[in-house]
């Protein structure tokens, strides 16, 4: 999508606010660039820990390993809550942008931030079995591996839940000023961000694990 | 004098109207633009949706229900995975090869790169050492 109309310059990565929120979009601009390095260092603590889990994939010490204790049926829901939320998320960008009403965003980041705590909460409850059945993380250095790399990507997005919820309070205190517009910018990239984590955890993790 | 003072201003009036009119037609343009790109937009987080679903939908599919040799069922995941990476970068973050964002996207090369040596090197090491010394640890 390089034909970007006059004026909606593209100014940093995630949905640029463009000319009617001026304001926001040059604040954006150093703003995002700051967290999208920011994500970038994320992603490096994520493929490194991803290379850990590999190497303990052989370290399961007696234990239960991936193929007894994860389900594909968890992580299915879980992958097709997260990419429902990223598209909820989209939505409320673009209601942002084109000022569709406060009444349109705030519906759709409820949406997002619902289908985000249903993905913890399933997550939790997929860890709770795996617990119940010898799967903790002292058992073995692969279930080590397994909870500094999942339950990492899991604490991201209970922060990024977190997040919503104050910007919630911004919106409720300030209504929706240039520090709202521009956390809400910020807050998608992290959000499209955990969703891509979530891929390489599900492709690796689960699938791989099981097949 | 007088009349030649309304005059003057009645150029103005008319002046001040086509500027008006002028605006309006810009204001017109930037609507229908706004609207567009809207709808580009819009259609750009739709595609991202549907790859990534199908993207999702072909991994899953294969390892439940196609019996093949992992080798196979390896290769496939790992395909879909990395191009669902790139649907995600290009529609929900906007990443593209537009000259202004060229920054984010040599920044994300560059973190790829550095993953690559990290983990890469992680890797290499770490299963060298298991095929010399530990061979119960090679899964």
């Amino acid at each position: 999508m390089t034909t970007h109309t006059a004026g909606a310059s593209t100014r940093h990565p995630g949905l640029n606010l463009g000319e009617p929120h001026e304001e926001a979009h040059s604040a954006n601009e150093e703003l995002v660039f700051g967290f999208w390095v920011f994500m970038m260092s994320d992603f490096i603590i994520f493929g490194l820990l991803f290379a850990t889990y590999v190497t303990m994939l052989g370290g399961t010490a007696g234990g239960p390993g991936p193929s007894d204790l994860l389900e594909m049926k968890g992580a299915f829901i879980e992958t097709m809550l997260l990419l429902a939320s990223s598209f909820t998320f989209g939505m409320a960008s673009l209601s942002l942008k084109y000022h569709q009403g406060t009444a349109k965003l705030i519906g759709w980041l409820v949406v997002t931030l619902l289908l985000g705590l249903g993905f913890i909460a399933h997550e939790l409850k997929d860890f709770h079995t795996m617990f119940s059945e010898g799967g903790y993380p002292s058992r073995s250095g692969y279930l080590s591996a397994f909870f500094s790399l999942v339950p990492l990507h899991g604490l991201h997005v209970a922060g990024a839940c977190l997040w919503m919820l104050a910007i919630f309070g911004q919106m409720a205190v300030h209504g929706i000023d240039t520090q709202v517009k521009t956390g809400l910018t910020r807050l998608a990239i992290l959000w499209h961000f955990l969703d891509i984590v979530w891929i390489v955890i599900f492709s690796l993790v689960y699938l791989g694990g099981l097949t | 004098m007088r009349a030649h003072e309304s005059n003057a201003q009645d150029t103005q009036t008319l002046d001040q109207n086509t500027d008006q009119n002028t605006q309006a037609q810009k204001r017109g343009h930037d609507d229908e633009d706004l609207a567009r790109e809207r709808q580009r937009e819009f259609r750009s987080y739709g595609w991202g949706l549907f790859l990534s679903l199908v993207l999702t939908l072909i991994p899953f599919g294969v390892a439940a229900f196609v019996p093949l040799p992992s080798i196979a069922h390896w290769i496939i995941i790992g395909e879909c995975a990395v191009v669902q990476i790139i649907v995600h970068f290009r529609f929900f973050l906007h990443i593209s090869f537009s000259r202004n964002t060229r920054e984010d996207l040599q920044l994300i090369l560059f973190t790829v790169l550095i993953i690559t040596i990290l983990a890469g090197g992680t890797l290499w090491i770490l299963f060298d050492l298991y095929y010399r010394m530990m061979p119960g640890m090679a899964p």
